[in-house]
């Protein structure tokens, strides 16, 4: 599915490199986890992944279903499968929630040559999802993130995940900000889409997460490459001795 | 249920947003037709005055009252307050007077009108036909027939080529009909009320409206009448190197009330066409109107070429106690834009809204607000401005609020919000505020800020491409005023947001 190869990153503003040959392969149906101290380069990963600017790929390639990501407009990255939840959720003032999944829906449709959902299909299905996410219809209402509580509106990445489908899932920090039920919620939500087609590239602080969302393969990463990959036991490890012992295994 | 048939709406609205930006070209009434026309020699002069008055069959009074504004504007000069760079106009240079052959003996029907008329506005997207109408509004059962029908004035070049839903209107007692038929056929009204907003020596664009408009629209809603359905103009100028200029009178009698939709539309052209329209609402105890304008004619091309000069004098007078009246205006077109629809709060308790989104792109510039003139006491106004610059465009807001000193407990909230995409577009606000006496209140906000490439991104990684985007964004910076508008009107509103706004980013 997503396949990450020797990626060098710089900062198009500054000389600074924050991705520095980081390689990461995850097949169909997988969740893989990053973890790594702060400042590792995980939140660039997930940016220059989706495709936003003020990143300079220096070399090294990032793939996904064989085609390459990095030439891609965000859209079209969008509408080949790939959905990336944001750690900050942007504010969208005076456009309704409601306006702004149907618009981004129909533009993955279009791209994709299928028909534009009518209003009415659109309504019953994002009724029925929102409330697995506990949404309630006035969420749905307000413009898009203003005035949403933290929670509010990871609950709502996480609701536009399951609306547009995407097959390759990235969350960036998703649990930062949660308390104990909307981690549930949120970890619901994501569970409820795993499927055999669809894998997730899931990247957080804390192993906490990782109970609600059982990974196949944990990540870590240092310094903008990955240093050591292994299963959900090394999730534990980080969370009772830190990075340090980890890090300086890995040199 | 009722939300669900609210939000359904809504969403309909906005994906046509999406729809149009994706199916048209930058300017989509940038063609001409071609009609033999029937014009007066270029230039101003008394002759030419009285020419449009027998043209229009006008009685006596009116040619006189044409030529006292036409001696009038020779003493007068234009106006360069505004923050306008044009070249100086020519008057000399212009047509007056333009009309196609066709109409010369004025058609009794709508049957009777030139096919390439009627085509013209079909290709529009206007309505003319009432069958056509009617049977839009017999095929939607569950719609309400009230809100979709609307009545028909459309104006082409210098006259009037048909109203629909005369004789619907006419068993509710309103009239609605092209000024020129008005000043023939209800000469006591149009006497009373004509010139008693904006005055002929009001200003040096509304004084040679004065002398020179050549048609336009009326209405008179009659004491107590709720007009049974939305009343339209359509405006298209056409002919090259012609002046427009028509002149609307709305009298709201009462206890009555009326919405009134105004959309206008020009050719593409590598000159300038100028337009000078004088509207004068005149609104009566207890009653209210509704005044839409959707404007969108020729910007000019993307280097600055062509374009309409748009100077246009709008005044309401809420001449009675608790009359109401509320401007909602979309202005994406026009090379250059001078306008300032206000409100005379006369009557006590009177009240005066104005919504406003101006859009400017390429090299556009527009200078428009709205004067609150509070003379009435208890008196109400409210001015919500959202001035959009893209391109190397300029866009002023200018606004007035005046509370006179008999204007006691008066209010006024303004807020004025500029937006503005790319690095080299400018947004002025210039507000001017009197307060002459100690009890009114007076509140102004204003904010400046740009698209945000966040918002952009956020959209982008959606799946919306960057004009969708910036659509969306822009759309939902509107969003107040676009709420403002009747619904036909909105959807039409943010599909041209969308369309003015192509190509101003990336």
């Amino acid at each position: 599915m997503l396949k990450i190869d020797n990626l060098h990153v710089k900062l198009e503003e500054e000389d600074k490199q924050i991705l520095k040959g980081l390689s990461l392969e995850v097949p169909a149906g997988q969740v893989h986890a990053i973890m790594g101290p702060n400042g590792s380069g995980k939140s660039t990963l997930s940016y220059v992944l989706s495709g936003r600017d003020g990143y300079e790929v220096t070399d090294g390639d990032a793939t996904l279903d064989g085609e390459s990501l990095l030439e891609m407009e965000p859209e079209e990255r969008a509408a080949a499968g790939l959905f990336l939840a944001f750690q900050y959720p942007v504010e969208i003032p005076g456009v309704g929630n409601m306006t702004f999944l149907r618009t981004a829906v129909n533009a993955q449709r279009k791209a994709r040559g299928q028909d534009e959902l009518s209003s009415g299909e659109f309504l019953k299905i994002v009724r029925a999802k929102a409330k697995d996410l506990q949404i309630d219809a006035e969420m749905l209402k307000r413009p898009v993130n203003v005035g949403f509580s933290g929670g509010e509106k990871k609950r709502n990445e996480i609701l536009q995940m399951a609306m547009l489908e995407p097959r390759m899932c990235i969350m960036d920090e998703t649990d930062s900000g949660l308390d104990v039920d909307a981690m549930r919620l949120v970890s619901e939500g994501v569970n409820a889409l795993r499927d055999a087609g669809r894998s997730f590239l899931v990247i957080t602080h804390y192993q906490r997460l990782l109970n609600h969302i059982k990974p196949d393969v944990v990540h870590i990463m240092s310094n903008g490459r990955i240093v050591k990959s292994g299963g959900p036991e090394l999730a534990l490890e980080v969370e009772e001795n830190g990075y340090g012992d980890l890090l300086a295994e890995a040199g | 249920m009722t939300e669900t048939t609210d939000l359904d709406v809504r969403e309909g609205v906005d994906r046509e947003t999406v729809e149009t930006v994706q199916n048209m070209g930058s300017y989509k009434y940038g063609w001409d037709t071609e009609i033999e026309m029937d014009y007066a020699p270029k230039g101003l002069n008394e002759d030419i005055v009285r020419l449009i008055s027998e043209k229009n069959n006008e009685p006596e009074w009116m040619t006189e009252w044409r030529l006292e504004a036409f001696r009038r504007w020779q003493t007068m000069t234009e106006p360069k307050w505004a923050m306008l760079n044009y070249p100086e106009i020519d008057f000399q240079d212009q047509y007056y007077y333009a009309r196609p052959k066709s109409m010369e003996e004025k058609p009794k029907s709508l049957d009777e009108v030139d096919p390439k008329l009627l085509a013209t506005y079909e290709k529009l997207g206007i309505p003319l036909k009432e069958q056509m109408i009617l049977a839009g509004v017999e095929g939607a059962d569950e719609a309400p027939a009230e809100g979709r029908k609307v009545a028909v004035d459309a104006v082409f070049d210098s006259v009037s080529v048909g109203t629909t839903f005369k004789d619907e209107l006419a068993k509710a007692g309103v009239i609605f009909c092209s000024i020129s038929e008005a000043i023939r056929e209800h000469p006591e009204l149009v006497k009373k009320y004509l010139g008693s907003v904006v005055p002929q020596s009001d200003n040096f664009f509304a004084t040679l409206n004065s002398a020179v408009f050549s048609d336009g629209s009326f209405v008179y809603v009659p004491p107590g009448v709720r007009c049974p359905m939305e009343l339209s103009t359509y405006f298209r100028i056409n002919a090259e190197n012609t002046g427009q200029f028509e002149r609307t009178l709305i009298i709201a009698d009462k206890g009555s009330y009326v919405s009134y939709l105004e959309g206008c539309t020009a050719p593409q052209r590598d000159t300038n066409q100028l337009h000078a329209a004088v509207v004068e609402l005149v609104i009566l105890e207890d009653a209210e109107v509704k005044y839409s304008t959707v404007q969108n004619w020729f910007p000019g091309d993307e280097e600055g070429k062509g374009g309409i000069y748009n100077f246009v004098t709008k005044r309401a007078d809420c001449r009675e106690a608790r009359a109401k009246v509320m401007w909602t205006q979309v202005e994406t077109g026009s090379a250059i834009t001078w306008k300032y629809p206000s409100c005379i709060l006369r009557g006590d308790e009177s009240q005066g809204e104005f919504y406003s989104i101006a859009i400017a792109n390429n090299f556009q510039q527009a200078d428009t607000g709205t004067k609150m003139i509070h003379l009435g006491k208890n008196t109400r106004s409210r001015i919500v401005s959202k001035g959009i610059s893209a391109g190397k465009a300029q866009n002023t807001y200018r606004g007035l609020v005046t509370m006179h000193p008999k204007a006691t407990n008066s209010r006024n909230y303004t807020q004025c919000d500029s937006l503005l995409i790319g690095d080299q577009c400018g947004a002025h606000t210039v507000p001017y505020i009197e307060v002459k006496n100690t009890s009114s209140r007076v509140e102004h906000e204003a904010t400046t800020s740009k698209v945000d490439d966040d918002q952009l991104f956020y959209c982008r990684s959606r799946g919306m491409d960057e004009e969708e985007a910036v659509a969306l964004v822009v759309n939902g910076f509107c969003r107040e005023v676009l709420q403002a508008l009747p619904m036909e009107f909105a959807m039409e509103a943010q599909s041209l947001v969308a369309i003015s706004l192509e190509g101003s980013v990336g």
